[in-house]
Order: C-alpha cells, then sequence, then structure tokens
C-alpha cells in the first residue's frame, strides 16, 4: 500500500531514478569520469562542450563533466552528515526533552528557539567564518542550524504517542522504558524522520553550495557545485556553461530529494495527498 | 486567552530567546581558534601592535567581563565598533538596513500578488494545466539554488536583453532621493524625483525577482494547499447551493478561511528572505545587511557580523509575533481561546 502511492506518479519515478543515477554516478566517479578533475590543460580552456569535452572546460582547462562526476560524490557526502549529524543530535535532545518533561523540557525547546531564531545562512556564516572556511566546517555550520527540527520532531512524536494504546498496553505488561522506546516510539516516529531528513537533503547541499560559493565552504581548486558556480560566475556573458552545469546538477538532486520527500509524506499520512 | 496576557506572555518569551541569542553569538566571535587581532593586523604585524589591538577592543579582559560589557553595550544601543569598516556597528546597520529593507519588502510584495492568485487558481483548476504549471513553479521554489537563479536573472536581464542594470541600487550618475524612509523607490517617490524613480525602480527588479520566488513558491504552495481544503467544505457547498457565482465563492468564502496558513508562512519566510537576501545582496551588489555580513565575517570582523545577526535574531521573532497578532484580526475564535 505504501509503497504504491509513494510511486503514485510519473514526477516520483523520474526523482527515484535521478537519486539512483547520482549515487551510481557518484560511487564510479574515479572509473566514470573522462579526465581527472584537477587536471589542468590550459591549451584547451574554456572549450565548448563537445565530442571530447561533453560538458565544457573551465579557465583552467579542466574538464567540466569529470568536476561534476567528483561533486556529485561531495554533495551527497555533504547530505549525508549534514542529516546524520542533525538528525542524530537532535533526536537525543528531543528523546532527553520529550522523556524528562517539566525544567529539563523547558529548557531545551527554549534553546531549540533560540537556534530557530536565527537566520540560518548568517549563522552558519558566522560559525564557518570563526571556524574557518572548510568544506567540514560549512557541514558542521550547516548541521548546528538544522538538528532543533528534529529535536521538536521528536519531542512532539514522543508527547503523542506516549498516551496511545500501544503503548500503554506495553507498558502495562511490565515493558521496560528502554524496551517501549526501542521498539514502540523509535519506530512510530521513523515516517516523519524519514520525510524530515529527505527534505533536508536537499536543503543540505543547496545550503552548502551556498556557503562554498560565497567562500565560507569548499575551496578552489575542489570541485565542489558551489565552488564551481562561483569559478565561472566571472565567465557567465562569454561561456555560461561554467556555471550553468553545475547549478543544474543541484537542482537534479535538491529536487529529486523534495519530490521523495513529498511522497514519503503523502504515502506516510495519507490525508495531507491533496 | 487575553489579549494582553497573550502578549506579555509572548514578550517575555522573546525575551528569553534573546538571552539565549546574545549568548551564542558571543560565544561564536570570542570561542573560536580565528584570531581577529591578526585577521584585522595582517600576518605580518609585531606581537606588541596584536596586543595593543586586543586590549583596545576588550579581547584580553575575562570572557565573563566581556559578555557583560557587551549586553550592557546592547541595552545601550552600542553594538561595538566594527573592526573592518571602524565604525560603530549600530551605525552601519542603520545605513545598510533600508536597502535590505526594500528588498525584502519588494520581495514579499511579489510573493502575494503572483503567489497568493497563482495558489488559487492550481486550486481551482486542479489537475489541469495551471495547475501542472503551478506545481512546477513550487517544486522548483525549494529545489532552486537563490545564487545560481540569481546568475541567470542577470544573464537574461542584463547580458542578453539588456533591460536592466546588473547591481546595485541607484546609477551612479543619479543623485539618490534625500533620505526619509531610506527606501529609494519610496523617498524617489515622496520628492517627486522621476529621474531617481526609474533609476532606483530598474535596478530593484531584477533581485527582487531572484529573492521574490522563493517566497512566491511558498505562499503559491500554502494557498494551494489550504484553498483545495477550504474548497471541501461544506459550507462551500451551501455556499454554491444557495446560487452564489463562482468568483463569489472562491475569492470570498474559500480564500478567506485558506488565509491563516498563507499568513503564517508569509511570517516564516522573513527568516528566510534574511538568509537569501545574503547571497542574493552578494550577487547584485546590493548594498545591504546580506553583503555587510558577508564582507565582515570575511574579514572576521566579529562586533560586525554579531549586530547583523543579533538583529536578524530580533527581527524574527518579532515578525511572528505581528503574525500572530493577525490571526487575532483574521479569525475571531482565536480571541475566545479556541
Amino acid at each position: 500500500m505504501a509503497r504504491r502511492r509513494l510511486l503514485r506518479g510519473p514526477l516520483e519515478l523520474i526523482a527515484l531514478a535521478v537519486l539512483g543515477v547520482l549515487v551510481v554516478l557518484a560511487v564510479l566517479a574515479p572509473v566514470l569520469s573522462p579526465r581527472d578533475p584537477l587536471e589542468q590543460a590550459l591549451a584547451a580552456r574554456l572549450t565548448p562542450p563537445s565530442l571530447e569535452y561533453w560538458l565544457g572546460t573551465d579557465q583552467l582547462g579542466r574538464d567540466m563533466a569529470s568536476r561534476i562526476l567528483y561533486g556529485a560524490r561531495l554533495s551527497l557526502l555533504v547530505g549525508v552528515f549534514v542529516v546524520a549529524l542533525a538528525g542524530a543530535s537532535g533526536t537525543v535532545i528531543g528523546l532527553v526533552a520529550g522523556y524528562g518533561g517539566g525544567l529539563v523540557d523547558e529548557a531545551l525547546m527554549r534553546l531549540t528557539d533560540v537556534f530557530l531564531a536565527f537566520p540560518s545562512l548568517i549563522l552558519a556564516m558566522a560559525i564557518a567564518g570563526a571556524l574557518g572556511p572548510t568544506l567540514v566546517n560549512a557541514i558542521l555550520a550547516i548541521a548546528v542550524v538544522t538538528w532543533p527540527v528534529y529535536a521538536r520532531l521528536i519531542r512532539g512524536q514522543l508527547l503523542s504517542l506516549r498516551r496511545r494504546e500501544f503503548v500503554e498496553a506495553a507498558r502495562s505488561v511490565g515493558a521496560s522504558g528502554g524496551r517501549i522506546l526501542v521498539r514502540h516510539l523509535l519506530p512510530n516516529a521513523f515516517g516523519p524522520i524519514l520525510v524530515q531528513a529527505s527534505f533536508d537533503m536537499g536543503a543540505a547541499i543547496i545550503a552548502v553550495a551556498g556557503l562554498s560559493f560565497i567562500g565560507f565552504g569548499a575551496q578552489p581548486p575542489t570541485p565542489e557545485w558551489g565552488v564551481m558556480i562561483s569559478e565561472g560566475r566571472n565567465f557567465f556573458s562569454t561561456e555560461p556553461w561554467l556555471s550553468l552545469f553545475p547549478g543544474v546538477a543541484i537542482l537534479l538532486a535538491a529536487g529529486s530529494f523534495n519530490v521523495l520527500g513529498d511522497a514519503l509524506r503523502d504515502a506516510f499520512d495519507p490525508r495531507r495527498a491533496l | 486567552m487575553r489579549f494582553v496576557t497573550y502578549l506579555a506572555r509572548r514578550v517575555v518569551g522573546i525575551a528569553a530567546v534573546m538571552v539565549g541569542v546574545s549568548i551564542i553569538t558571543f560565544a561564536i566571535s570570542h570561542v573560536v581558534p580565528a584570531d581577529p587581532a591578526v585577521a584585522a593586523l595582517g600576518d605580518h604585524a609585531t606581537p606588541a601592535q596584536i596586543v595593543e589591538f586586543r586590549h583596545q577592543y576588550g579581547l584580553d579582559r575575562p570572557l565573563v567581563d566581556q559578555y557583560v560589557l557587551y549586553v550592557e553595550g546592547i541595552l545601550h544601543g552600542d553594538l561595538g565598533t566594527s573592526i573592518r569598516t571602524r565604525r560603530a556597528v549600530a551605525d552601519d546597520l542603520r545605513d545598510f538596513f533600508p536597502a535590505t529593507l526594500e528588498l525584502s519588502l519588494s520581495a514579499l510584495l511579489i510573493a502575494l500578488l503572483l503567489g497568493l492568485p497563482a495558489g488559487v487558481w492550481s486550486a481551482v483548476r486542479r489537475g489541469g494545466i495551471p495547475d501542472q504549471v503551478v506545481r512546477v513553479v513550487i517544486l522548483a521554489g525549494g529545489s532552486l539554488p537563490i545564487f545560481w537563479l540569481g546568475l541567470i536573472v542577470i544573464g537574461v536581464g542584463y547580458f542578453q536583453l539588456g533591460w536592466f542594470p546588473g547591481g546595485g541600487r541607484i546609477d551612479a550618475f543619479v543623485a539618490p532621493p534625500p533620505t526619509r524612509t531610506g527606501l529609494y523607490v519610496v523617498d524617489s517617490i515622496l520628492a517627486g524625483d522621476l529621474d531617481a524613480l526609474s533609476s532606483s525602480l530598474r535596478h530593484l527588479i531584477l533581485p527582487a525577482v531572484t529573492l521574490g520566488y522563493f517566497s512566491t513558491a511558498l505562499v503559491a504552495r500554502m494557498t494551494r494547499a489550504s484553498m483545495l481544503e477550504s474548497l471541501g467544505q461544506d459550507y462551500i457547498r451551501t455556499a454554491r447551493a444557495k446560487g452564489l457565482r463562482e468568483r463569489v465563492v472562491v475569492w470570498r468564502h474559500a480564500l478567506r478561511n485558506a488565509l491563516i496558513p498563507t499568513v503564517t508562512i508569509l511570517g516564516l519566510t522573513f527568516a528566510s528572505l534574511l538568509s537569501g537576501a545574503v547571497l542574493t545582496e552578494t550577487i547584485f551588489s546590493w548594498p545591504g545587511l546580506g553583503r555587510y555580513a558577508t564582507a565582515s565575517a570575511v574579514s572576521l570582523d566579529f562586533p560586525a557580523v554579531m549586530g547583523v545577526t543579533l538583529l536578524a535574531a530580533v527581527a524574527y521573532p518579532l515578525a511572528n509575533l505581528v503574525v500572530d497578532i493577525a490571526y487575532f484580526w483574521l479569525d475571531p475564535r482565536i480571541q475566545r481561546g479556541g
């Protein structure tokens, strides 16, 4: 049932296919890339897309197709790390808040309020600037602005599930608190987390590329999509493909995660399928 | 809950959040590996110069003292001195804020003018071609990197068509209008200065469209979803059954009830507008807070970055407070504690 709802239309199928292809390309980048993404061929610089260079070359004669393939690797890893970091820490904090209740709950929820009050990119920029501009720090920075959503999600789930019959039933037959948490509460909270994670994969890819674009993330000559768009910017009036292709890559990756997130949400909560 | 009680509770809540915000901005800027003194003076500064600099900006005092000084300053409207511009941060913010406000308000205006009708249209023609188009626009809204969209908008509007300037707020040869609100478009109208009005409008359009696209998509998404819900309600059937024209049913009856989620989104959009403004202003050389924040962060100018962060973090709960007050006005049931 859920699977049929998940793959209800062509858009969802396309999104899944795009993600599948992206993962394969990312994993096999060293095998599939026509050239070394860092290798400069100055004689062939700024070549338009052609049979020899599928997506053209940049201002240093580096092969754009190879750079975008390696970029897929970085961007997918960025998404995974941000979601894993934010999801794990948010889940723990949400559990502590939901279980602890009272003052602990109040304090932790005010803490999420504080983090949600910051405009994410400005806070991330300040963190990345303070720690030093590297891709790892950009990932940390985006994770720092992402975790509160998970903390609130888990806490909300916990509060609403705790009163449900199946949890009461488990408790009445003498299940321990830990067992109820692992066997009953977390599996039921899994759906909303998966939906949020799917949206955040896309958002993290865009956000880290944005930080890299303004100089607070990956640095040249790293083949990261945001860096590539930034490097191509000065050639935009004459060689637009330098910035266009990496942008299309981000759009495809983030768009697919968003479509998937929408489909997952509808699958888990059919009432919202409008 | 009575309105005044509610308002008081919210204000106390906001104050608590502000204390947390100030601790975090302070912590980021003071407990970091990067050294602002080295950043300001360069790698060739002598140890004596660095000591002198640290003393001048209070960086050599205990952290708690620095924090107390920082908060005292904020309460007196003193956000410190920018290491980069060597001016009071509060003055810098005052100068750069109107440009960001003008850009954000234009983006919100675009979102309301385009997003609202698009959402209604898409819901009314559910499943049809207009609905498909709007859904693609909505989908792209959450998946397009704003800095990339900005480049394309410049590429088309400036490089290809040549209709609009590629950056800045007003042409170099046009005198900015006398400052009243700080919004060039409004000030030009107030001063009756047509040259300044046309120049500032032409400069505003591309960045406003770039920044506004995302809010437009959000508003359209929210309006579509809540319109679909309210169009399925009994009172809509009743309205149709008593022979009201479809236009009245849609725009008066259904839309009015679908507005609350849309208003909520507008409030939440405000925060993302500020984040979006950072990238949009960078691309369009728009002299606002976003560009100021980026330039300050690059040079580890923490008093300036903290100032922008603090201002933005105050703006967000305030925007949501305004939204909540709008609820009271939009939906009388809330006043009765519904």
